[in-house]
């Protein structure tokens, strides 16, 4: 039996900013336990990176504010631990991978510099002597096969081109031999030729090490492929989750369905059709269901509350009141 | 080779550059109406001796001969006679040079340091007292002409609490340290002397921080919004993330990132104190080349306004090139030739 | 055919509309910007009247009344009496007159003049063009600003025009530089190629492609530049190179309050201090502005 890793309650989370207060997270819920992995798509502006940084505890303090969940890690809440009990938390437990490797990379130091401290301050390399270090970074560059790991060390970011850099990111997660590791958008800002191989690399990777990983894309060929169970995010809520393969079978969320109609098929049918509308904008959000102003099929309770999650099968769960028992 | 090979196309570039000033500082130093050498020997001299004084100057050339023979000399270093001190001008810029240098250095060391650190200390306490009273204290400095402060200072520490003195580089009563490098401070180390040494600090200090206070203030300004911007980053998240010990994210991380915008402006507000330096020179009474800029260019001395100009125009090179040198270290992406994006 | 391109043209216009209610509310929303504006509509109100709400309005000419000279502050003399018995604070209401005008006179001469050097040199990189007009900036911005204003206004006779121009002289570079290096990095763009193709005059091309997109920072220089320009001309004339007396300017004040520091501290203290808030409400000002555009950029 698989131990439970993560489980997000509820989460609620906005920004403050010029206008008022941008309610981006209305109750997410997600969860997923030791050695799986799962998916969480959806389109820009979702939220996926905000659930993601809320997970790490790396939202800029001000201007975001949490008002409401709980995220538990193994059973303890993170929301609630102090900052050297998150930092525990860093070294041991959770890497990410950002979006845009170029800006996460420090471009005045040297990619040395920044793996090696990375590798430093993990867990399983405590005592470890500087040349230890050293050939622990060089290791870690040979494993996400990049050539010449030596001279990268020395290079700065600037010099290196993007798939190098996303590489380099990769390995800075994996080097900690983490237990979870999100990985957000991984390839989204690669070369469409380059984005395969980082990809087939990652999953490699995961594979051997036996992370458990999130990933969050906006790709439902990438879920597809990589993910055992996948998480549908809209406008800041969960609106369907099951396992891969059903979710593909069996969409159930208007929304969902709409986004497997949107993917253009190899079987030349025609031009794809899209999801009329746009997403809401987070100052004044919709009310009750957020997608309520784009569903083909929208009731009137859908204007007035909001939908929780109902169960329709096998880890299926889909929060739409088309599925009310 | 990469940095020599800049400097050197830095230094044939200010060279020209200088040699451009020198023509237009000549042009509209002659456009001045009225004798110059009538002014310089008196209404009383009679008149053949007030001709041979022109023809001794050129002033009845063309002008392009003029400035032929103001380069010829320049080259050699003479920058011909100073209708104002009766002696040569290049005697006059050795004399006082240092003062200005010592002046400048000091201003240049407290501008930087304090208005890097007073920017840190903003940031890490962001929008809490220190930063606001930080932010206020940089806005009225960047408007405050420094002869304000020179003023206010002169008014409180010299006069009214009357702890710091009013008046030139020592007091009467202290001798002199042997000159080595033409700097109060340096020399009487050297020779051992501490109470000239402290003398000449307390001399320094007022002209020193009136100049230094506006740009510190910008500086401060510069590094805290740097800081702030850069602390959104991800590369901070991730570093946050591989749980970087918060003090050594800020201190090595943030740091060296941020303050590359502060460092780019230093020679520009380096520039615009020499500027003031000639006003602050003058309220203080320091005996350096701005106050000496300021007397050749309220007498209209036109061989002392020509020099003057030159040498700031060289100190301001350099301090350029030494800028742009180490904001070339700090960053990799302008060493290594790629575009700026901070 | 015509109702498409009007109705392009009103949706343009309301585009325009929408940008500056966005603008302005990103603007009021910084109380820092809405101090610097008030500052600079309470200076701009005392400049342009000050005849009529200065307490002595005749004190700012030829005036002496040597039995009232040197009073420190009163409630008949808010800001005391100078040694000529003229009260301080109509006198520093002429001088915000002063300064303003100073400041948009040197503004308004520089500004078009190094903005079209700018648009020029940028345009026209890599040609002899770009060389001779940034070679030529070179040299000016060689020297600090004030010193070159120094020399040159020494050598004009000293009054108000010959200061104005000697500033002006050495302010245009930094306009010329800044439109220089927009310029030069739109020089490629698409939309500027497609003009050239199309055939647009190179006149077309400066002004209404390439000039609308140095609009946001212009605009900020323009009014952190209105400071700028109050405190050198401040300086130009604390060393006497400016106004020359009775002309009340707030730096000839200074000068002259210096001399009877400290006991007199009044005659110097409040013209500094009236310089002080005028460049804080245009620093102000224009940093709100910048920011105002930044926020519209993102």
């Amino acid at each position: 039996m698989a131990k439970r890793l993560l489980d997000i309650e509820n989460l609620e989370a906005g920004f403050n900013v010029y206008g008022g207060y941008l309610k981006v997270l209305n109750g997410v819920y997600f969860n997923m336990d030791e050695g799986e992995k799962v998916g969480l798509v959806g389109e820009t502006g979702c939220g996926k990176t905000t659930t993601a940084k809320s997970v790490l505890k790396i939202l800029p303090e001000p201007p975001s504010r949490t008002t409401g969940g709980r995220i538990l890690f193994k059973g303890r809440d993170i929301l609630t631990m102090r900052k050297n009990e998150i930092r525990e938390i860093h070294a041991r437990e959770i890497s990410m991978i950002f979006q845009d490797p170029t800006a996460a990379l420090n471009p005045v130091f040297t990619i040395g510099d920044q793996l090696m401290t990375a590798i430093k301050y993990s867990n399983l390399h405590d005592g470890m002597t500087r040349k230890e270090i050293r050939e622990k970074a060089v290791q870690s560059l040979k494993e996400v096969r990049l050539p010449d790991a030596e001279r990268i060390l020395e290079n700065y970011p600037i010099q290196l081109s993007g798939g190098m850099r996303q590489r380099i990111c990769i390995a800075m997660a994996l080097a900690t031999r983490s237990t979870l590791l999100v990985a957000d958008e991984p390839t989204t800002s690669l070369d469409v030729t380059i984005q395969d191989q980082v990809l087939r690399l990652l999953g490699t990777l995961i594979q051997q090490k036996g992370t458990s990983t999130i990933l969050i894309t906006h790709s439902l060929g990438l879920v597809r492929e990589w993910t055992e169970r996948v998480y549908v995010m809209y406008a800041g809520v969960m609106v369907e989750t099951a396992d891969t393969a059903e979710l593909f079978k069996n969409p159930l969320h208007p929304y969902t369905k709409g986004l497997m109609a949107a993917v253009p098929k190899l079987t030349g049918e025609g031009i794809a059709a899209g999801i009329a509308g746009r997403i809401p904008e987070y100052l004044n959000p919709p009310s009750g269901c957020r997608f309520h102003p784009r569903c083909a099929a929208v009731m009137d309770v859908c204007r007035k509350e909001k939908p929780i999650y109902f169960n329709c099968g096998d880890n299926h769960k889909t929060a739409c009141f088309l599925y009310r028992e | 080779m990469r940095i020599v090979k800049y400097i050197l196309k830095r230094l044939l570039h200010s060279v020209l550059v200088l040699l451009g000033l020198s023509i237009l500082i000549f042009i509209i130093a002659r456009v001045v109406p009225g004798d110059p050498a009538r002014m310089a020997l008196g209404p009383r001299a009679p008149e053949n001796v007030v001709e041979k004084f022109r023809e001794d100057l050129h002033l009845n050339d063309p002008i392009y001969v003029q400035y032929y023979h103001w380069i010829k000399g320049a080259i050699r270093g003479d920058f011909g006679y100073s209708i104002l001190t009766k002696r040569s001008v290049t005697t006059d810029i050795k004399d006082f040079f240092p003062a200005t240098l010592e002046l400048m250095l000091l201003t240049g060391i407290i501008m930087s340091v304090f208005g890097i650190l007073l920017g840190i200390a903003s940031a890490r306490n962001a929008n809490k007292w220190p930063d606001n009273v930080v932010r206020i204290f940089s806005y009225l400095g960047v408007c405050t002409p420094a002869y304000v402060f020179a003023i206010l200072f002169l008014l409180i520490f010299g006069y009214l609490l009357n702890i710091l003195p009013t008046i030139g580089r020592l007091s009467p009563w202290i001798d002199h340290p042997p000159t080595v490098t033409g700097l109060m401070t340096i020399d009487s180390m050297i020779a051992g002397d501490f109470r000239a040494f402290w003398d000449a600090l307390k001399h320094l200090i007022m002209p020193s921080v009136a100049l230094a206070l506006g740009p510190m203030a910008q500086e401060a300004r510069i590094t805290r919004s740097s800081m702030a911007d850069n602390l959104q980053r991800d590369f901070i998240a991730l570093e946050r993330t591989q749980a970087i010990p918060e003090r050594k994210i800020m201190s090595k991380y943030l740091l060296r990132i941020s303050v590359i915008p502060t460092v780019s402006v230093l020679g520009l507000d380096f520039a615009s104190q020499l500027g003031w330096a000639f006003l602050v020179e003058l309220i203080f009474n320091w005996p350096g080349l701005s106050r000496y800029g300021i007397h050749v260019i309220l007498n209209k001395d036109l061989n002392g306004i020509t020099a003057v100009i030159m040498v700031i125009g060289v100190m301001f090179l350099v301090v350029n090139i030494i800028v742009d040198i180490i904001v070339s270290l700090l960053d990799p992406r302008i060493r290594l030739g790629a575009e700026r994006s901070v | 055919m015509s109702t498409s391109a009007t109705a392009l043209e009103q949706s343009l216009r309301s585009r325009t509309w929408e940008r500056v209610k966005k603008g302005w509310y990103t603007f009021s929303k910084n109380p820092l910007s809405i101090v610097g504006a008030v500052i600079i509509v309470a200076v701009v109100f005392l400049a342009v009247f000050a005849p009529l709400v200065s307490p002595y309005p005749e004190h700012a000419g030829n005036f002496v009344d040597f039995d009232n000279a040197s009073k420190p502050p009163s409630q008949a003399h808010l800001f005391g009496t100078d040694v000529f018995g003229r009260d301080i604070l109509s006198r520093v209401f002429f001088g915000f007159r002063l300064s303003l005008i100073m400041g948009v006179t040197v503004i308004s001469l520089t500004a078009p003049v190094g903005v079209t050097l700018g648009l020029i040199a940028g345009y026209k990189k890599g040609t002899w063009v770009e060389t001779l007009i940034m070679r030529i900036t070179d040299i000016f911005v060689a020297v600090p600003p004030l010193i070159l204003a120094l020399a040159v206004a020494a050598i004009l006779t000293p009054n108000i025009f010959n200061s104005m121009m000697a500033v002006s002289l050495m302010w245009w570079p930094w306009y010329c530089r800044m439109v220089y290096g927009i310029a030069s990095s739109l020089k490629n763009e698409f939309y500027i190629q497609s003009a050239e193709v199309t055939g647009a005059s190179t006149f077309h091309i400066l002004f209404k492609e390439i000039l609308p997109n140095c609009y946001g920072p212009v605009f900020t220089k323009v009014s952190l530049d209105m400071g700028w320009v109050i405190l050198l001309a401040s300086a130009l004339s604390f060393v006497g190179l400016g106004a020359q007396p009775p002309t009340p300017d707030l730096g000839t004040m200074v000068a002259d309050g210096g001399k009877y520091m400290p006991d007199q501290w009044w005659i110097a203290v409040f013209p500094a201090i009236a310089i002080m808030f005028v460049v804080f409400g245009f620093n102000i000002l224009g940093d709100g502005i910048r920011d105002m555009l930044e926020v519209e950029k993102t």
